[in-house]
């Protein structure tokens, strides 16, 4: 881990999950020199995540022994992307270093993250989103005989719950916001995906409960209860830990720093998976999330498309729009519907960072003028949470992002100058 | 097993633990205090929300990305 | 009132105030009092400088106790930092200047800045401490000063200036016995043969250290050598906002108005600000970003009546002064608009001093 970092390669490619190991796999298969950076300490992404607790499925257990004995390729695990300084090369930092490098090709697998809506007692500890208990569990958080609900809408939740089954915990409620005729649409319609159907079969639980609306988590320094709206009817349940999500949002902010044109689902790409910047390509959920089966191929695809072997690229075409198709269904079966999400109180914290009321914001039209008034989505986070929220809930368009990515040194900063390395 | 500190407290605790984790072995999981002084603690678990962000020796990280090393000292933000 | 920035709004309360019913229009685009850093700073490059200066910073600590909370006016001081025996004596002149005009300064052993700092490197020659500056949020201060009784704010941009009225994008016309040109850089698209120029700078700011630094440090060479002449410049700037987080300064280019982060020079900056704190370096920081100052070629700002158009005053060009400056400005306008007696001479800050320098030349 304390391996220099690389200067240069022919592909960078940003992710290490299932769509950016794929990529990787199928460019070094075509000689290309790979550098994978990604920012978890190990490979594998949000989905894949390794740990003390986990037992992967066997088929990333594969890929991820294919990808790691890959010849040719650099794998920088822990590490950042905080800027572009120039075209053609990225600025990382590590927890104990920084530098430059310089790429032919780029490969954005920059994944999604969870939308996180803002309800009453969101902030208090022992409130995390879905995917987040799931890699707090991952990375060996105990959770045995603790209680547990989990609120919000997408398959995440199921996911989530089943991590929290396997670990003992007891699941006290599972709240899913779309009604039970999307859900059964849902499923009925996996029968085009037979492996979804039976991973939806064994995910099933009886505490699951469509239609729900989560109202607040109630607590003093930390969280002792989630009251839950279902059928007409409010519930105050104890619990220990409440998990909650609302489908997720394609990372975007390094394909915007770079130019690339999005659409409303995530990065713009074209059938070979290059974005409208030249020598740029995107693959997996930071092109729209559609699950990791849809990464696998686009990363396939991109790194095959990214060593130029375009006939290859193009036979798997065909797979890649099977499970597009399984996409579309996700988004619209789990469509949010504003009238059961939570209800929006003056009082309640839309910016954790700079604590930034509802009511605060509720007066302004857009953004940026909410964001000049209120110091809304100016902390740490740099609005990656509450601008998706202010989307939601008001529309607003997202600000375009500005460097660093994220939080930074200015040592790491200060890297940006170099006009040439050196060695 | 892995010996760390946090706030110079001693913990002990499997391999391959993420910081967040160790918070929350720790019997108080909270890694930062807001304006107010009220806890926070680690959120959306993949590196985006800040809120887990601590001083790892001597260094503002965030705990759910970071796994825990022998002799590393952990402090909350304050 | 063109312009709802920290001018345009000190300028509309101020006639409000006195008044009269005042619209603003503003079109929300990027602008100086949202990109900059908000201090109040007493500057003496000139004595028509000090003398804004002087005069408006004793009028925002007037105004201070009535801010809201959120506009954070905190009265910090700035230190002005030495390296050598020159800045020393450049400390001293200044020191004198600013006595001048009224404005409490002091010189600071190089032991007494340790105290006062101790994350400035060792080394230092000593600084001038002058404690009546302060800084505060400009943004939410601008906004708030709009809240006033007689003020009504339209979100709307003005496509042309016309005698007593102005066209907007909408095709409406709003017409006003006064109309006040407070739209900083925007303003030359509406006005010919305005003399002001974009500077463009990056700022940066930092996640919270609370208590690490207490008051705006500012290189002694700031403005007076590290931003003379017509290059690319950088000088160390930096403030601690309520929260802990240190606002980081300054460049200054011309001939761009690209407002992409240009990590080079960003990069620059920040070593300068680390030669004089090298804790930095440790520090994460959250944000970069650029902004435009809106300059005239002698550095002061135009306040007053424009000399042909009838109705029509002018406050712009205030470079990176603005929110400094901005009450003294609304003083000067609403003197003038009133006919009242000026607080001070307003000579220095006319429009016609452009024409008397360049007659020849009629429209630049």
């Amino acid at each position: 881990m304390n391996e220099r970092l690389p200067r240069e390669c022919e592909l960078l490619i940003v992710g290490a999950g299932p769509a950016g190991m794929a990529a990787a796999c199928a460019a070094a298969d075509h000689g290309m020199s790979v550098v994978v950076i990604d920012d978890n300490p190990a490979p594998g992404g949000q989905i894949w995540r390794a740990g003390p607790r986990v037992d992967l499925p066997l088929r990333a257990q594969a890929l991820r022994e294919r990808f790691e004995r890959l010849p040719g390729l650099r794998l920088c695990s822990a590490t950042r992307v905080i800027d572009a300084p120039a075209p053609g090369r990225l600025l990382v930092e590590r927890e104990h270093d920084a530098g430059v490098i310089d790429y032919h090709r780029l490969l954005l697998c920059t994944g999604a993250r969870e939308r996180l809506l803002p309800f009453p007692g969101w902030t208090l500890p022992g409130v995390t989103g879905a995917g987040g208990l799931q890699a707090l569990i991952k990375g060996g958080l105990t959770v045995r005989g603790e209680r547990i609900a989990i609120a919000g809408s997408g398959p995440l939740l199921l996911a989530c719950a089943a991590t929290v089954r396997a670990q003992r915990g007891r699941l006290v409620a599972l709240a899913e916001q779309s009604p039970w005729q999307a859900l059964a649409g849902f499923t009925i319609g996996l029968w085009r995906w037979p492996a979804k159907l039976a991973q939806a079969i064994a995910l099933a639980n009886p505490r699951y409960r469509a239609a729900s609306r989560l109202i607040e988590a109630l607590g003093e320094r930390r969280l002792e209860a989630v009251v839950i709206e279902s059928l007409g009817e409010r519930r105050e349940i104890a619990c220990d830990r409440l998990a909650c999500g609302f489908g997720l949002v394609a990372n975007t902010e390094l394909a915007q720093l770079l130019g690339c044109a999005l659409d409303e689902r995530g990065i713009l790409v074209d059938q070979h998976q290059a974005t409208s910047v030249a020598g740029v390509y995107a693959a997996g959920e930071c092109t729209g999330p559609g699950g990791s089966e849809l990464a696998l191929v686009e990363g396939r695809i991109a790194g095959l498309a990214a060593a130029d072997q375009y006939p290859l690229a193009a036979a798997l075409s065909r797979r890649r729009a099977r499970w597009q198709a399984f996409a579309a269904q996700l988004e619209q079966h789990f469509a949010l519907d504003s009238s059961r999400l939570p209800p929006r109180r003056a009082t309640t914290l839309v910016c954790r960072c700079e604590e930034v009321t509802l009511g605060e914001l509720e007066a302004h039209s857009d953004w940026r003028r909410a964001k000049l008034a209120s110091r809304c989505g100016m902390g740490a986070c740099q609005g990656r949470v509450c601008a998706a929220a202010t989307a939601q809930l008001f529309g607003w368009a997202p600000p375009p992002p500005r460097p660093p990515l994220s939080p930074a040194r200015i040592d790491s900063l200060l890297l940006a100058g170099m006009e040439e390395v050196q060695e | 097993m892995i010996r760390l500190t946090l706030d110079g407290e001693a913990l002990v605790l499997p391999e391959g633990t993420s910081v967040a984790a160790a918070l929350a072995a720790s019997g108080d999981d909270h890694a930062r205090s807001d304006l107010a002084g009220r806890p926070r603690a680690p959120f959306c678990g993949m590196g985006i929300c800040q809120e887990c962000r601590v001083c790892i020796d001597g260094r503002r990280r965030l705990a759910c990305q970071t796994l825990i090393r022998e002799g590393m000292e952990v402090e909350r933000t304050r | 009132m063109i312009g709802a920035g920290i001018v345009g709004a000190s300028c509309a309360h101020a006639l409000a105030l006195a008044g009269l019913s005042v619209r603003v229009v503003d079109a929300g685009l990027p602008a100086a009092t949202s990109a900059g850093m908000g201090h109040l700073v007493s500057l003496d490059g000139s004595a028509a400088e000090l003398a804004l200066c002087s005069d408006s910073l004793a009028r925002w600590r007037a105004l201070a106790p009535s801010l809201p909370a959120s506009g954070a006016y905190h009265r910090c001081g700035t230190l002005w930092l030495a390296e050598n025996e020159d800045d020393l004596a450049t400390a001293d002149d200044k020191r004198a200047a600013l006595a001048m005009a009224g404005i409490g300064s002091e010189l600071i052993t190089p032991t007494r800045l340790a105290a006062l700092e101790p994350l400035l490197r060792p080394g230092l020659s000593g600084a001038l401490r002058v404690e009546s500056d302060a800084i505060l949020y400009a943004p939410r201060v601008a906004d708030w000063l709009l809240e006033c009784v007689g003020i009504t704010l339209e979100r709307a941009q003005v496509t042309a200036l016309e005698d007593q009225q102005v066209r907007l994008a909408d095709g409406r016309r709003l017409g006003a016995r006064v109309i006040v040109l407070a739209a900083g850089l925007q303003a030359g698209a509406l006005l010919e043969g305005l003399p002001i120029e974009a500077k463009k700078g990056h700022l940066l700011v930092t996640d919270r250290y609370p208590g690490r630094v207490s008051h705006q440090l500012v290189e002694l060479g700031y403005g007076a050598s590290a931003h003379a002449g017509q290059g690319t410049s950088v000088a160390f700037n930096l403030q601690a906002r309520p929260t802990g987080q240190l606002l980081i300064g300054s460049t200054r280019q011309f001939d761009t108005l690209d407002p992409r982060v240009e990590p080079a020079l960003l990069a620059r900056m920040l070593e300068r600000a680390r030669g004089y704190l090298p804790a930095l370096g440790a520090i994460n920081a959250i944000r970069a970003w650029t902004g435009f100052r809106a300059a005239t070629p002698d550095g002061l700002p135009i306040i007053g009546r424009h000399p042909e158009r009838e109705g029509l005053w002018l406050a712009l060009g205030h470079e990176g002064l603005g929110v400094t400056t901005a009450p003294s400005t609304a003083a000067l306008i609403r003197a003038g608009v009133l006919g009242e007696h000026p607080p001070l001479d307003p000579s220095p800050y006319r429009f016609e001093r452009f024409r008397a320098s360049a007659p020849a030349d009629g429209q630049r």
